[in-house]
Parts: C-alpha cells; sequence; structure tokens
C-alpha cells in the first residue's frame, strides 16, 4: 500500500468520525424544535452535546486539512469547483456554532428561539449538503483536463446525490434521536425513545436503499465491480437492521452503538465506491482525479503519517476521556455559563 | 479585444477574491488575539483562586470566562471559513503550495485543534465533574492549544512571505524539509510578535472592562485584582513587542526588502536614511519627494539594518532588481497604503505601552480607580490593539504583493479560474452581510456582559445523583 492510499484511508477514516460524532450532533440540532416541551428540556438538549460539539466539528477541519496536504490536487478542485455548495455549508456552520454559546446570553424568548432554529437550519442544511456533496465526488461532475470544475452549483444536484443527502439528513436524525435516549431521562427521554422508534424503519430503509444505489453508481459511472464495495454496503445494512431492532426493544446502548456503526459504513461504502478515484469527472472519465494524480510527493506524506500516528492515538484517548467524564444523563442544571 | 476582456475579467475575480479574502482574515483575526490573550489571563486568575481560595478570582475567572467564550465561538465559526476559502479561491495557489502549506496546516488541526476544543468543552462544562486541579489544567490546555494553533498556522503564513524547506518539482513546491519549514526564522518571529500581540489585546480588554467598572463606581473591590492582573502583563508585553517588532523589521528588511522599501515610501537606495514619522506627497511613481514630511535622522537605517549607517535599499533599485531577476514587471505593493498601516501600526503599539505604564504608575500611586480621565483613556485602549493589528496584517500581506508567494507565484496567478465573478459577488455579499451582523451581536453582547456585576458562586442545592448513560 502506498502513503498515498494510506492517507485515502486516513481521511475517510476522518469522515467517518465526523460522521458518527459530529451526525448525532446534527441530529439533536435538528430535533431541537420539535422534542424539547420546555426551556428545561431544551437547555437539556443543548447540554447533552454542548461540552462535544466542538472537538467534533474538528473532525471536518483535520478532514480538509489532511485533503489539502495529502491531496492538494483534490482538495483544490472539490472547494473551488463546490465553491456555492460550501459557502452554504459555512453559513449553515457558523450560525450552529454560534447557537451554542450565544443562545443563553439572553433570557428573551425570541432571541432563544431564533438561536435554536440557527441551531436545527444549520444542521439540516450542513448534513444535506455533505450528503449531495460526497456523493456528487462519486456521482461524476463536469471537470476538464487540468482538473478545473466546469460546471454550475446545479451540476451537483441529481437524482442520486439528492437521495444521499435526504439519507444522511434522515439517518442523523435517528442517530440524535438514539444518543438521545443514552443522555436524557424522564419524559425527554421518552419522547426521544418513541421519536427513535418512529424514525427506524424510514432512516434504515432510506440508508440502506443509499448504499445499494451507491454500489451501483460505482458499478455504473466509476469502473467499479460490485465487489468490494458491496461489502461496507452489506455491513451497514446490517448495521441499520440491528439499530431498528434494537431501538424497538428499547435496548438504546446497543442501539446506538449499531447507528454509530451505520455511520461509519456509509462513509466507508461511499469511499470504497469512490478509490482509485477521489472525484470522478462527468466530462471524460480520464479527466478523473485519481489517488495517485492528485496527491503529495512522498515525503509531505511520510512526515504528515508520522504525525498522524503520534498524534491521532492522543486525540482517540482524550476525547474517549470526555465522554467519560460526561457520561451521565443530562437535566439541564450544568454548572455552565 | 476578445483577450482584452478576458483580462480584465481575470482581474476582477482576483480582486474580488482578494477583496473576499481579506475581510474574512482581518475580520477573522479580531477575534484570534482575544482566544490567544484572555485565555492565558482567565487561566491566571482561575489559577490565583485556585492558590487562594479568595472568592474573588472564582467571580473574576467566571466573569471574563464568559467574555472569553462570547468571542470564542466567533473565533472558532470564522476559523472553518479561512481553511475552506484557500481552496474556494485559491486552487491554483493550492495545487502549488499543498505539499508544503497544507502539512502545518493539517497539523494544526490534529495537534492544536481538537486539544482546544476538547479541553475547552471540559473547562466549559466539567466545574461540577472534575476535581478542581483537574479542572484548572483542562484551561491551561486549551490555552496551550489555542498557542499552538497560532504557531502552526504562522508557519503555514510563513511559507508564503519566505519559502523555505522546499524545490521547486514538476511546478510545484513541494517540502524537502519539514523542520526547515517549522523553524523558519519568519515563523518563529511572526509566532513571538502574535502572541506578545494577542496577550497585549487580552491584557487591554481586561484593563478597560475594569476601568469602565472603576469610572461608573462598580464592584471596584473585586476588579481592583483584575486590573492589577492586567497591567502586570500588559506594561512588559507591551513594551517588549515594540523592540520584538523592531527586530523583526530587520528580518524582514533582509527577505522582503521591497516591503520595508514600501513602508517608509523610499524610493531609492539610501545610506544614513532618516525614518519619515509622517509625509504628504510622496507615494507614487511620478511623484517619489514628498512636499512636506517630519524626519527623524538615521532611525530608518537602524530599524531596517540595526545600525544607523546601515544601507536600505529603494523601491526602484529593487523593482530593477526583481525585473532582472523575475522578468520586467511592477513588483511594487502599494506604496500609500503600506506606509499608512506601518505607521498606525507601530504609533498605536507605542500608545498602548504608553498607556500601560501610566496605567502602572497610577496603580501603585493607588489611583487608578479615581483618575477618571486615565479610566475613560483606559477603555478606549481596549480597541486599540485591534486596530494595531489589522494595520500590522495589512502591512504584512498587501506588502508582500504582487507575490502570493514570494518570488515564487504572483496572486495575480493563483487565484480559482472556474469561480465566477457571480459567485464571487454572491459569496463576497453573504460574508459582508453576515459578519456585520455577527459583529454587530457581538458587540452589544460584549458591552452588556463587560457591564454586569461580576456574581457570587451560585449556592445550588445538591444536585441529584446523575443517572450513567450506559
Amino acid at each position: 500500500m502506498s502513503l498515498a492510499e494510506l492517507w485515502f484511508i486516513l481521511i475517510a477514516v476522518l469522515w467517518a468520525g465526523y460522521f458518527v460524532l459530529e451526525g448525532f450532533d446534527f441530529g439533536v440540532g435538528m430535533l431541537l424544535p420539535f422534542l424539547p416541551k420546555d426551556e428545561q428540556e431544551r437547555r437539556t438538549m443543548f447540554e447533552s452535546i454542548g461540552p462535544v460539539w466542538d472537538g467534533n466539528e474538528v473532525w471536518l477541519v483535520v478532514a480538509g486539512g489532511a485533503t489539502f496536504a495529502a491531496f492538494p490536487g483534490w482538495y483544490a478542485s472539490m472547494f473551488s469547483g463546490f465553491y456555492l455548495a460550501l459557502l452554504l455549508v459555512l453559513v449553515f456552520l457558523i450560525i450552529r456554532v454560534l447557537s451554542f454559546e450565544w443562545r443563553d446570553k439572553s433570557k428573551t424568548p425570541g432571541w432563544r428561539r431564533f438561536w435554536l432554529w440557527c441551531n436545527a437550519v444549520g444542521s439540516f442544511g450542513a448534513a444535506l449538503i455533505w450528503g449531495v456533496g460526497l456523493s456528487a465526488l462519486l456521482y461524476g461532475t463536469p471537470i476538464n483536463s487540468s482538473g478545473d470544475f466546469t460546471g454550475t452549483f446545479w451540476d451537483l444536484f441529481n437524482a442520486y446525490t439528492v437521495f444521499a443527502g435526504l439519507a444522511v439528513v434522515v439517518f442523523f436524525v435517528f442517530h440524535g434521536a438514539t444518543f438521545l435516549t443514552l443522555r436524557t431521562t424522564g419524559a425527554l427521554g421518552d419522547r426521544a425513545l418513541k421519536t427513535a422508534r418512529m424514525l427506524a424503519l424510514p432512516a434504515a430503509a432510506l440508508t440502506a436503499a443509499f448504499m445499494i444505489w451507491t454500489v451501483v453508481v460505482a458499478v455504473d459511472r466509476n469502473d467499479k465491480s460490485v465487489f468490494p464495495p458491496i461489502l461496507p454496503a452489506i455491513l451497514g445494512i446490517a448495521a441499520a437492521v440491528l439499530a431498528v431492532a434494537f431501538v424497538l426493544q428499547g435496548r438504546t446502548g446497543r442501539a446506538f452503538v449499531s447507528t454509530a456503526l451505520g455511520a461509519v459504513f456509509l462513509v466507508a461504502t461511499l469511499f470504497t465506491s469512490l478509490y482509485p478515484r477521489v472525484m470522478v469527472s462527468s466530462t471524460d472519465f480520464g479527466n478523473s482525479l485519481t489517488v495517485s494524480n492528485a496527491s503529495s510527493a512522498h515525503y509531505t506524506l511520510a512526515v504528515m503519517t508520522v504525525v498522524a500516528l503520534l498524534v491521532l492515538p492522543l486525540v482517540l484517548l482524550y476525547q474517549g476521556w470526555t465522554y467519560h467524564v460526561f457520561r451521565h444523563r443530562v437535566t439541564g442544571d450544568a454548572a455552565h455559563y | 479585444m476578445g483577450y482584452r476582456v478576458h483580462l480584465i475579467l481575470a482581474s476582477t475575480q482576483v480582486n474580488l477574491a482578494r477583496g473576499q479574502f481579506a475581510t474574512t482574515t482581518l475580520y477573522h483575526f479580531l477575534f484570534v488575539p482575544l482566544t490567544l490573550g484572555l485565555g492565558p489571563i482567565v487561566a491566571i486568575f482561575q489559577t490565583m483562586w485556585h492558590r487562594t481560595r479568595n472568592e474573588t478570582w472564582l467571580r473574576l475567572t467566571r466573569f471574563f470566562g464568559t467574555l472569553f467564550l462570547i468571542n470564542f465561538a466567533i473565533g472558532v465559526a470564522t476559523g472553518l471559513v479561512q481553511e475552506f476559502e484557500f481552496g474556494m479561491n485559491w486552487a491554483v495557489y493550492s495545487r502549488f503550495v499543498g505539499n508544503v502549506f497544507g502539512a502545518p496546516l493539517a497539523i494544526e488541526g490534529l495537534a492544536a485543534f481538537f486539544l482546544e476544543s476538547t479541553f475547552l468543552g471540559l473547562w466549559i462544562f466539567g466545574w461540577n465533574r472534575l476535581s478542581p486541579r483537574l479542572h484548572l489544567a483542562t484551561l491551561w490546555i486549551a490555552v496551550a492549544g489555542t498557542w499552538l494553533s497560532a504557531y502552526f498556522i504562522l508557519v503555514a503564513n510563513s511559507f508564503m512571505q519566505d519559502p523555505v524547506g522546499y524545490k521547486i518539482e514538476n511546478g510545484k513546491a513541494v517540502l524537502t524539509s519539514v523542520w526547515a519549514l517549522l523553524s523558519s526564522r519568519w515563523a518563529l518571529y511572526a509566532f513571538g510578535h502574535t502572541i506578545l500581540a494577542g496577550l497585549t489585546a487580552g491584557a487591554s480588554v481586561v484593563l478597560g472592562v475594569c476601568c469602565w467598572q472603576f469610572a461608573r463606581g462598580r464592584n471596584v473591590d473585586v476588579f481592583r485584582p483584575a486590573a492589577k492582573v492586567a497591567l502586570i502583563v500588559l506594561v512588559p508585553v507591551s513594551c517588549v513587542n515594540l523592540w520584538f517588532g523592531s527586530h523583526f523589521g530587520i528580518l524582514v528588511e533582509e527577505l522582503q526588502p521591497m516591503k520595508i522599501a514600501a513602508s517608509e515610501a523610499q524610493w531609492s537606495t539610501c545610506s544614513h536614511c532618516s525614518f519619515s514619522v509622517f509625509q504628504i506627497g510622496g507615494f507614487t511613481e511620478s511623484d517619489q519627494t514628498p512636499s512636506h514630511s517630519i524626519e527623524i535622522p538615521g532611525l530608518l537605517s537602524y530599524l531596517a539594518t540595526g545600525s544607523f549607517g546601515g544601507t536600505v535599499q529603494g523601491l526602484n533599485n529593487l523593482n530593477q532588481q526583481y525585473s532582472r531577476q523575475y522578468g520586467r514587471g511592477n513588483y511594487k505593493p502599494p506604496v500609500r497604503a503600506i506606509y499608512w498601516s506601518m505607521r498606525v501600526m507601530a504609533g498605536v503599539g507605542t500608545l498602548i505601552a504608553l498607556i500601560a505604564i501610566v496605567g502602572a504608575y497610577l496603580l501603585w500611586r493607588r489611583k487608578l480607580e479615581r483618575l477618571r480621565w486615565f479610566l475613560w483613556i483606559a477603555v478606549a485602549n481596549s480597541f486599540l490593539p485591534f486596530v494595531a493589528m489589522s494595520a500590522g496584517w495589512v502591512l504584512t500581506e498587501v506588502g508582500r504583493q504582487p507575490w502570493i508567494v514570494q518570488g515564487l507565484l504572483k496572486t495575480s496567478e493563483a487565484n480559482s479560474p472556474n469561480v465566477t465573478t457571480t459567485w464571487l459577488g454572491i459569496s463576497l455579499g453573504v460574508f459582508i452581510t453576515l459578519y456585520a451582523a455577527l459583529l454587530v451581536v457581538d458587540i452589544w453582547l460584549m458591552r452588556r456582559y463587560a457591564g454586569l456585576d461580576p456574581q457570587p458562586p451560585e449556592q445550588r442545592p445538591p444536585a441529584p445523583q446523575p443517572v450513567p448513560s450506559l
């Protein structure tokens, strides 16, 4: 395995981490306008992700930085090509980030409602666009022979990518609901479980359909055989089925592990389908960016590998510790200011 | 005809992209220094509380911690824009430097952002979950994360100013020595200068808030120790930064003489050069001699070279030299903007140091809380570091033009060719609108929270036994 291939895998891992972690943040965010019945419950929901959302978002920041360093060609073409979509992501993420620190800075109901909706809309919008954007890498967009995107904003959208966006949104809401069943108590916890039960089947069905469709697109448009992409897809479908079963049985811990695994396999299916390309060109298949033609030179990759091997285990350790520290169910009473 | 239209469109694209990058970066950097500087001061307050168990320190920790977090959020939110913008607006640049520039950026995320975000989350929500000692440690670790992040992003920026540790391969800059990159003299100077500036900003804001409370006669006993800490930090950092910045200037003269020449509107090479404190005219090719000026003999030579007799190269000679080296062209940055940004930076920096010294004297004479004229000066002073730092970044980044990477790639050739003026118009409009709105809200929040009474620690009823999740 070359270092470029290793970094392709690491970037997939970073996106998987992002989908697992920010996935439930986004889910909780999208449920904010609907689930809680009073201010105490709204605070509880914010508190359930309060200590961790920022660390979760860094998975995206690192995925972006790692793409820049390891695959400058990919980073340049994707970010300049998906310009308006990424502008939207930025706006969604900005209003969402601010909602966490600013919402409780005034007691006015209108102010609190405004920031709550910022979080919900931001979570929904960002999840939707990441679904569309990542699947568009595989479906293919107009890319010329110098690697530049030549299309418009609308070239990102087609039946498959829009379906991907919706599947990701619904799956994140489901993932967020199972997360809340673990993190909350009382009436709110009951409602979270009810919501998770309601969403379980549709979310699992959408996600399964998305993964199958992804394998089909990989075969049709990216010159892949059914195997290996089918492997993570099957595992993903299995995780989704298990999630449904556990949620219906009320075994919330296992349900959450299953939705988390579902998020991992969803990303794995996409990236396995994509390999060895990183951005498929719909103009001419030969223009597609690949792991080898978009990557950095050996030395950069070697340096980055050493740093990642030293630092990433530490990150996992202290982020894991954070989840341990905040393992108790929240009630909206945290001594936070 | 078609070619001309194409050229005009291309330069509009570059200018819009530059305008957007300048706007979003300067804006982001209003909040970064507060994070860099306010973080350690809040950590000092909490450390004092931990040591003395004096409740005043706890109240100060929570009071300034809130101000810190209000700004941290907007710093995080606008920082993401920066990371995306390299690829969005500067695709050619990204492909050219990705091998080198991307590495510190990725390491910043891995080594610094994870640290600061995770540990800040622990600090914010950990008051009752962690032992006081561990809780204090989380804040110091988060602060270390923010400083580490400043270092790595400045390493990246330094490659644009003084490219080191690379070779050109297939038309791209390829990293050859990560140590050369990480220990770049420019990066180390820029890091020191930035951290000192951040501490100046943090301490100035703390001092300003204290003095505002004093001026209104409120909570004097609580804020007196905070003002003392602020001045203990502010006096040395603001003074040392003047010295440090002037030494940085000598390095810039060595590596980017054009920037120094422009910052002094020095058209012809000179020795024993006098420093122009203020001048009218003399900023353009056709008008190279100022009609009025105030000059200090020998000072420019001293500032740029470390000796009063040193030779400082002029814009005209440098342009001839660069034309021979890189092909005929105009290699001069906009002189007027650079000249004034330099004076605003250095002048305001000096003013801050003077205000700090006066403040320290008044504190020593126990008159600080009562002299209203000084209190309002100190309140105004909390805004000054931001003026100086913005001017400093204009000097650094505009002064590098026409290069995006000094000597290797021109800004005019580095933008994303596929990003149309329409897209740029939309994004610039969105950022300006959103950022302006957020600034209004941020200032409103800061003013509101800076004017509150620092609350004594709440006496909460013991929380019910928490239920574990699993």
